[in-house]
C-alpha cells in the first residue's frame, strides 16, 4: 500500500489553503432558484416541465415546532442546470449517458470563457463562429481538450424573465453557438461540453437551423455535457478557471439543478 | 324612496373594520327545500299533489289535507302586501348593525301568507313581486319588491345584503389570459365594478386577450400564478384587503381519457391549477375576505368559482380534467362552509364547452365566451349559487338529477 499522501505532499492541502487564504477565489456561477424563474417555453400541447416550486413542511410552527424545511419540485432542467448526454436522443445509447453513470471525475473540468457580451447586446439572435473561438485561441492560446466551452453574454444580467426569454412569435431570440462551431468543438477541440447563460445552451432560434439544436444533438450525441443558465461568467477570466458541476444523483436522469462553483487563480 | 347609494370613499385608517354577523340560522330538513329553490334562482314553494294547495313555509304534511305529497313547483312570485313593519330595535347581532330593517307580510297570489324582508320602496296595499334569496348567512328567505323595479333598487342597502352586486367593487379576475378571462372583465366594467384586478400568470406568454384587457379603465393587472405559493401569497398581502369579489376562473383544458393518456404530468397540471390553485387562493385570501364580509355596504360578499358542467359527471374525452373540476366542486363547498362564518357567499357557475382553441374539436353548441360572462354576472347579481350557463350544462345538472347513471353512461357518446 502507498500512502498518498506521502505521495503527494501538498496537492490537496496547498489547494485547500489556496482557498481558504492563498487567494484563489470561489466564484459562484449559479442562478437561485425561484419560483418565478422560467423554465423553456415549449408549445403547449407537448409535455411541459415542472417550475420550480416550494411549500413549506414547517418553520418552527405547530407542523413542526424546532425545523425550518420545505418541499421541493422541479423538472431536470431548470435553473442552473446539468444537461447529460441521455437528454437527447442522439445520446440515448452511449454508454455512462445518466447523472447516476457518469464517472464523477468529468464533474470537475476547466473553462474557456468567450466574452461575446458586446455582440449579444446587439443582437439577440448572436451565434458564436469558429472565427471567433479561434480570434480568442491567439489571445489566450488553444482550447485544452476536456475543457468547458463557456459563452458569456451578459444574458443572466436580464432579471426580468420576459426578457430573459425573450420570445416573440417567432420564438425566443437568445445567442447561442453557431451551427458549424458545435462539430468543430468536439472534434477539433475534444471540449467536455457547452455552457452559456441563456435558458438553454442552444440559440433560442436553433430549431430552425439546417440540423435543429446543435449543441444538444452533436453534444449529447457524442457523449459531451449542457451547462445553460449560467451566470456571474464576468468574473471568470478567459482561460485557467476550474468548474466544479455535479449533477444529483438521480437514476437514469437527463439532467439536474447544479450549484456550478468556479476556481480561479489570482491572475500573475 | 330608496336613495342612490354613493361610492365608498376610500377606508379611514383609523376606524375598526366591523366583525361579521349573521342572521338567525338553523333552518329544518324541508325547510332547506327553500335553498335548493333560492340556490337556483326558482320561486318554488311546496304544492300538495292532492288538494293542489300551495305551502308556506315548507312542511312534512300538508296543511290541508294532512297528505304528505308535497312537491317542489315554480309557482307565481305576485302578492299583494298586507302589513309592513321598520324594525328599530333588535337583540340579534345581525339586525343591530343593520337597523333599520323592513319586514312585511305578503299575501301571496296562490295563497299563503309569508312573512318578507321587505325593500325600502313597497307600499302597504300595493302589488309586490316575491324572490327566494340566501341571506348572509347562507339560509333562504323570502324578500319582496316592488312589482315594477324601482329607480335605485339595486341601491337599496336591505336587498344589497342577499344580492353580489359588483356595483362599487372591487373584483379579482384570477386569470386574465382566456377568453372568458376578457369577458368577465367587460362584464364586470359594465356591472360597475369600481375597479377589476386581473392575475397574469408567466407574463412571458403573451395573451392577446390580456392584451385587449389592458386597454380597459379601472383594470389593474397583477402578478399572480395560482401554481405558486409565494405568488399568491404576495398578491394577497397586496391586494387582499381590498377584493370584494373573488373570480376564480382558472383553467387549464387538455382533452383526453385516463388510461386513453395515461400522463401524471397532464393530470398533475390540471390539479395543480384547478385544485391546489384554488386551496392556494382560497388560504391567502379567504381570511381576510371572510373578515371583510361586513365591512360597510360594499364590503366582501361572494366567491365565484367558474367550472366545468363535468365536474358533476365525468366526460371521459375529459377524464382527468373533469376529475379535477370535480375535485375542486368539492372543495368549493368547504370554502362555503368556512366563508359563511364571514356572510361571505360562494357561487359556483358550471360551463359547458367554450368557444375557445382547446375546444377546438369539441362538437357545437359551444358557448360564447362575452354571453357566457355576461349571464355569469347577471345570474350573480341575482344572487344565484349554482349557475349553469348553456344547454349543456344545464342538461347535465338535471340529467344528474334524475337519473346519474344514465348520463354517466352516455356522455361518451
Amino acid at each position: 500500500m502507498t500512502n498518498p499522501e506521502k505521495n503527494n505532499p501538498g496537492l490537496l492541502s496547498s489547494l485547500l489553503g489556496g482557498i481558504t487564504g492563498g487567494g484563489i477565489q470561489v466564484v459562484d456561477l449559479t442562478m437561485t432558484l425561484d419560483q418565478k424563474s422560467p423554465t423553456i417555453v415549449l408549445p403547449p400541447e407537448l409535455g411541459q416541465s415542472w417550475p420550480f416550486r416550494m411549500e413549506e413542511i414547517s418553520r418552527y410552527d405547530h407542523r413542526g415546532p424546532a425545523i425550518y424545511w420545505n418541499n421541493i419540485s422541479c423538472g431536470e432542467h431548470t435553473g442552473t442546470h446539468f444537461d447529460a448526454p441521455i437528454h437527447w436522443i442522439s445520446g440515448k445509447d452511449l454508454p455512462n449517458n445518466a447523472t447516476d453513470t457518469i464517472p464523477p471525475e468529468m464533474f470537475i473540468a476547466q473553462a474557456c470563457v468567450i466574452d461575446c457580451s458586446a455582440d449579444a447586446a446587439e443582437d439577440p439572435d448572436y451565434l458564436l463562429t469558429i472565427e471567433q473561438v479561434e480570434a480568442w485561441e491567439e489571445k489566450h492560446g488553444r482550447v485544452p481538450p476536456r475543457s468547458w466551452l463557456l459563452m458569456r453574454t451578459d444574458w443572466s444580467l436580464k432579471s426580468n424573465p420576459v426578457d430573459y426569454l425573450n420570445l416573440d412569435a417567432a420564438g425566443a431570440h437568445t445567442p447561442g453557438p453557431h451551427e458549424d462551431l458545435v462539430p468543430w468543438l468536439i472534434d477539433e477541440r475534444d471540449v467536455i461540453g457547452f455552457g452559456g447563460e441563456a435558458v438553454g445552451t442552444d440559440a433560442g432560434q436553433a430549431q430552425h437551423f439546417n440540423l435543429p439544436y446543435p449543441c444538444h444533438h452533436l453534444m449529447h450525441g457524442r457523449g459531451r455535457f449542457g451547462l445553460p443558465a449560467l451566470t456571474n461568467l464576468d468574473k471568470l477570466p478567459p482561460s485557467g478557471s476550474l468548474l466544479i458541476t455535479p449533477p444529483l444523483k438521480i437514476r437514469q436522469g437527463s439532467g439536474s439543478p447544479v450549484r456550478v462553483l468556479a476556481l480561479v487563480e489570482p491572475q500573475a | 324612496m330608496t336613495r342612490k347609494l354613493s361610492p365608498p370613499k376610500r377606508k379611514n385608517p383609523i376606524k375598526r373594520t366591523r366583525l361579521p354577523t349573521m342572521p338567525p340560522g338553523n333552518r329544518s330538513r324541508e325547510a332547506h327545500g327553500l335553498t335548493a329553490m333560492a340556490a337556483s334562482g326558482r320561486f318554488a314553494l311546496q304544492t300538495c299533489e292532492e288538494c293542489e294547495a300551495v305551502q308556506y313555509p315548507p312542511r312534512q304534511i300538508c296543511s290541508n289535507c294532512l297528505s304528505d305529497a308535497l312537491e317542489w313547483r315554480d309557482v307565481s312570485d305576485g302578492g299583494t302586501l298586507l302589513a309592513e313593519t321598520t324594525l328599530l330595535h333588535s337583540n340579534d347581532l345581525f339586525f343591530r348593525d343593520r337597523l333599520p330593517w323592513r319586514l312585511g307580510i305578503v299575501v301571496a297570489d296562490v295563497g299563503p301568507s309569508i312573512v318578507v324582508h321587505l325593500a325600502e320602496d313597497c307600499v302597504q296595499g300595493e302589488r309586490v313581486r316575491m324572490s327566494l334569496d340566501i341571506d348572509r348567512a347562507g339560509h333562504a328567505i323570502v324578500t319582496a319588491r316592488t312589482e315594477k323595479p324601482s329607480t335605485n333598487e339595486e341601491d337599496d342597502l336591505q336587498l344589497r345584503e342577499m344580492k353580489f352586486n359588483p356595483k362599487d367593487r372591487r373584483v379579482l379576475i384570477v386569470d386574465g389570459k382566456t377568453e372568458l378571462g376578457l369577458g368577465l372583465a367587460k362584464a364586470f366594467a359594465d356591472a360597475g365594478a369600481r375597479k377589476i384586478f386581473v392575475g397574469e400568470a408567466q407574463p412571458w406568454r403573451v395573451s392577446p386577450h390580456l392584451e385587449e384587457i389592458r386597454k380597459m379603465e379601472n383594470v389593474n393587472i397583477m402578478p399572480l400564478d395560482v401554481t405558486d405559493s409565494d405568488s399568491v401569497e404576495e398578491l394577497a398581502a397586496m391586494i387582499g384587503d381590498k377584493v370584494e369579489i373573488m373570480v376564480n376562473n382558472s383553467y387549464h383544458l387538455r382533452s383526453g381519457g385516463l388510461i386513453d393518456r395515461f400522463d401524471l404530468n397532464v393530470a398533475h397540471d390540471e390539479m395543480e391549477i384547478h385544485y391546489h390553485g384554488l386551496i392556494r387562493l382560497a388560504g391567502e385570501f379567504g381570511p381576510v375576505m371572510r373578515a371583510r364580509g361586513s365591512d360597510g355596504h360594499h364590503g366582501s360578499v361572494a366567491w365565484l368559482n367558474v367550472f366545468s358542467a363535468y365536474a358533476w359527471v365525468n366526460n371521459p374525452a375529459l377524464g382527468t380534467y373533469s376529475a379535477s373540476q370535480a375535485a375542486a366542486l368539492s372543495l368549493s363547498h368547504c370554502l362555503r362552509a368556512e366563508l359563511a362564518e364571514g356572510g361571505v357567499r360562494v357561487v359556483n357557475a358550471f360551463i359547458g364547452p367554450i368557444e375557445d382553441e382547446w375546444n377546438q374539436l369539441a362538437p357545437p353548441p359551444k358557448l360564447v365566451p362575452e354571453a357566457t360572462a355576461t349571464r355569469i354576472v347577471g345570474a350573480l347579481k341575482k344572487g344565484i349559487e349554482d349557475i349553469p350557463i348553456g344547454a349543456v350544462a344545464e342538461e347535465i345538472i338535471q340529467r344528474m338529477v334524475e337519473n346519474p347513471k344514465e348520463i354517466e353512461r352516455a356522455i361518451k357518446s
